[in-house]
């Protein structure tokens, strides 16, 4: 499904994104506690939290939007930390932002051309096949080209943002929650694409609350907590790992899998009291 | 009264979100304009726009009975409509088509009608045209407009470096502050400007002068003996700067930095998120703005030819909010429009004592101008939040491509993917910055 050998994480060669001992602060308030994390080219990593944890701040972060307070951004051999988000954009981060944040009054395709605006197509010919590669991964935003953003459903809002962000050849792709308000049809669809826009060479760092959905499908991740990363391991292992599958996934409480409920690690501690929190430190080993 | 509605408007009309279409939409009138306007090639627009112009011109000489204005002086209001609409003009490009809202414009216009006030009145110390002056008696308006612009546009700088971190109502707020503060200053700074008491013999153009026209065409008191007086001539003048500024800033919009505002107006972080550098972008559009607010305050000051602070309230700010408001934010023709309406309106009923077939008491209706702009602004928040010619009539984007599709014109869509403003191409030419 996704990298040749998932169960080796690809050590060889430099990582494309490595961040050591971020810390992310709102005022005095401190988001992250010094997290690290590294992306290498080609795969698909994934962050996995509940509400709170600190995922999107750390994606915000990572593109630039907010300011580390300590630790280091390295991207592709550079220090990106003090680099302005406008320019990271440029190096080739680019970001599918939480809650879609499409140009609600452009049309589909003005919104695909905001896409390529700091990254500048050589000639005609590039930018035609790009877009016939998005169109091609989304046929409904071909259809809706002359719709304005604003208008669509949210399922289709959110393939406009990860299409618009494919249209700046994203050297790192960072999908804020791609699934968040989403039909379960949409989800699985929108899961397929990620799956297959991986699958032909973009390396991807995928924030969720999907928890099954996105550890099935990714070749790593990282479990955040409360802002720090408290676990971390090979997507499908963790998937079968007895503290995650009951923290994240529902299994073990009394509720069964069921995938809309997965993203709740508050279920698990409301379910079982002084259990609940007897599970804690056993995650963080 | 005028001053909340032209407040709360604007964000309202920005939040409102294109309705889905409900089959057939009955298109008004503004939109059929723009859509017409946008489905004409640009020789056609020339072709269509001068004529135009040339008639605005002559309309001021002609006077229609109908149309002149029966309490003040025709040539007057047309030269304050100029001024309002090149204000207007201005204002567009930082609420219209940057969507921040200013709220204290009306101080880049002070900042521009001193600048000449300052360089060029004998109740000056920094007066410029007397004895060791470095302006001649006659050049002097001329050689101070460009000062005045890029003064104006240093003034923008200085209060959009630091205030464009703001956002939303804070921005508001700031600059309504700004506003405030030169008119203020203005005020009280009475070594320098006199205070109340204000600037007088401002310079103004020195042209066509003759026996009969001491002090050329611009002079006020100057009359042809016909209808063209110094306000005539002052109308012409900016029309010709109207045309100038539009240009310029028609060209701004249709390129790269068009896209970034356009970008940033409708949702600034996404903006920031495709890599448009917003700060800069933001205070570009607050700096190009100004510099044309500070234009239409350099020209009000040779009109005139006094400056005083009270003619800088802030309810000023307020009346050209609500030309940009009511014509269409965004959209350059719209404003125009919307300017012509808020200047002249008023001046038809001064001094009309009927209206059609009704007696009616035009002095009051002129005198209460701010309360029928408020409610005509409560109104159009109602019906038509997006102003008489908005920029872009909601869901039938792209109107010049479905006009033509609908006249069976076009009906590809896929030959050129980027449609009337062809984004995708001009992307595709420019190599890198």
């Amino acid at each position: 499904m996704s990298q040749p050998d998932p169960n080796q994480p690809t050590t060889s060669g430099d990582p494309l994104l490595e961040i050591s001992n971020m810390a992310v602060a709102y005022g005095r308030i401190e988001a992250l506690h010094g997290i690290s994390l590294t992306v290498n080219p080609g795969e698909l990593v994934t962050l996995i939290g509940a509400n709170g944890a600190g995922k999107t701040t750390t994606m915000r972060a990572i593109s630039g939007i907010l300011p580390l307070s300590s630790g280091r951004v390295i991207f592709d051999g550079r220090d990106i930390t003090r680099m302005k988000a406008h320019q990271r954009v440029a190096a080739g981060i680019i970001q599918a932002p939480e809650g879609r944040g499409v140009f609600p009054g452009m049309t589909v395709q003005e919104n695909l051309d905001m896409g390529h605006y700091a990254r500048k197509f050589d000639s005609k010919a590039d930018y035609d096949e790009a877009l016939e590669r998005v169109y091609s991964l989304f046929p409904r935003l071909l259809e809706r080209r002359k719709q304005a953003g604003g208008t669509m459903s949210g399922g289709e809002q959110q393939m406009l943002a990860i299409g618009r962000a494919l249209m700046a050849r994203p050297r790192l792709l960072l999908l804020d929650e791609p699934s968040m308000g989403l039909a379960p049809m949409i989800i699985q669809q929108i899961f397929r694409i990620i799956s297959e826009i991986n699958q032909q060479g973009t390396t991807i760092l995928l924030v969720e609350q999907n928890a099954q959905q996105a550890l099935s499908r990714s070749d790593r991740a990282y479990i955040m907590e409360t802002g720090e990363v408290i676990k971390t391991g090979v997507g499908k292992e963790l998937l079968v790992d007895p503290s995650v599958k009951e923290a994240y996934l529902g299994v073990g409480a009394d509720s069964g899998s069921d995938t809309s409920r997965a993203a709740a690690p508050a279920a698990g501690a409301v379910a079982g009291g002084a259990a609940g929190a007897a599970e804690r430190p056993d995650l963080r080993k | 009264m005028s001053t909340p509605a032209a407040a709360s408007g604007k964000p309202q009309a920005r939040a409102d979100q294109p309705k889905p279409a409900g089959g057939k939409e009955k298109i008004a009138i503004g939109d059929r304009f723009r859509l017409w306007w946008n489905s004409l090639s640009r020789p056609t627009q020339w072709a269509v726009g001068v004529p135009f112009i040339i008639l605005l011109a002559l309309l001021p000489v002609v006077r229609p009975p109908g149309i002149s204005t029966v309490g003040t002086d025709f040539g007057g209001v047309m030269a304050q409509f100029g001024m309002i609409a090149l204000i207007a003009i201005g204002l567009n490009v930082v609420v219209g088509q940057t969507g921040l809202l200013d709220l204290g414009y009306v101080g880049f216009y002070a900042v521009g009608a001193y600048t000449v006030g300052l360089l060029t009145s004998p109740d000056s110390p920094w007066n410029q045209t007397g004895d060791g002056g470095w302006l001649s008696a006659k050049w002097a308006w001329l050689a101070v407009l460009p000062i005045a612009v890029a003064i104006t546009a240093i003034s923008g700088l200085i209060l959009g470096t630091p205030t464009l971190r703001l956002r939303g109502d804070y921005l508001a707020i700031v600059t309504l502050g700004f506003g405030e503060i030169v008119r203020l200053l203005a005020d009280n700074l009475d070594t320098l400007t006199r205070g109340g008491q204000g600037l007088s013999q401002v310079a103004y153009p020195r042209l066509g002068e003759s026996d009969t026209a001491m002090n050329g065409v611009f002079a006020a008191g100057y009359s042809n003996g016909g209808n063209i007086n110094n306000g005539v001539w002052w109308f012409w003048l900016s029309l010709l700067l109207i045309v100038l500024v539009l240009l310029g800033v028609g060209n701004l919009e249709r390129s790269r930095v068009g896209r970034s505002w356009v970008a940033i107006r409708e949702d600034e972080d996404a903006a920031e998120i495709m890599g448009v550098p917003t700060f800069r972008f933001k205070l570009w559009a607050f700096v190009i703005g100004a510099g044309i607010g500070g234009l239409s305050g350099a020209l009000y000051a040779g009109q005139v030819q006094f400056v005083v602070p009270t003619n800088f309230n802030v309810i000023n700010s307020m009346l050209f909010l609500c030309a940009v408001v009511l014509g269409g934010q965004g959209n350059k023709l719209g404003v125009i429009l919307g300017a012509f309406i808020v200047v002249y309106l008023p001046n038809y009923f001064l001094g009309r004592t009927e209206f059609l077939w009704w007696n009616i008491n035009g002095n009051a209706i002129a005198d209460y101008k701010y309360l029928f702009f408020g409610l005509a602004l409560i109104v159009l928040m109602i019906f038509r939040p997006q102003g008489l010619i908005p920029v872009r009539q909601k869901l039938m984007t792209y109107g010049r491509q479905i006009w033509l599709a609908a006249r069976g014109k076009r009906t590809k869509f896929d030959d050129n993917p980027a449609g009337s403003d062809k984004p995708g191409s001009t992307a595709a030419a420019e190599v890198s910055r």
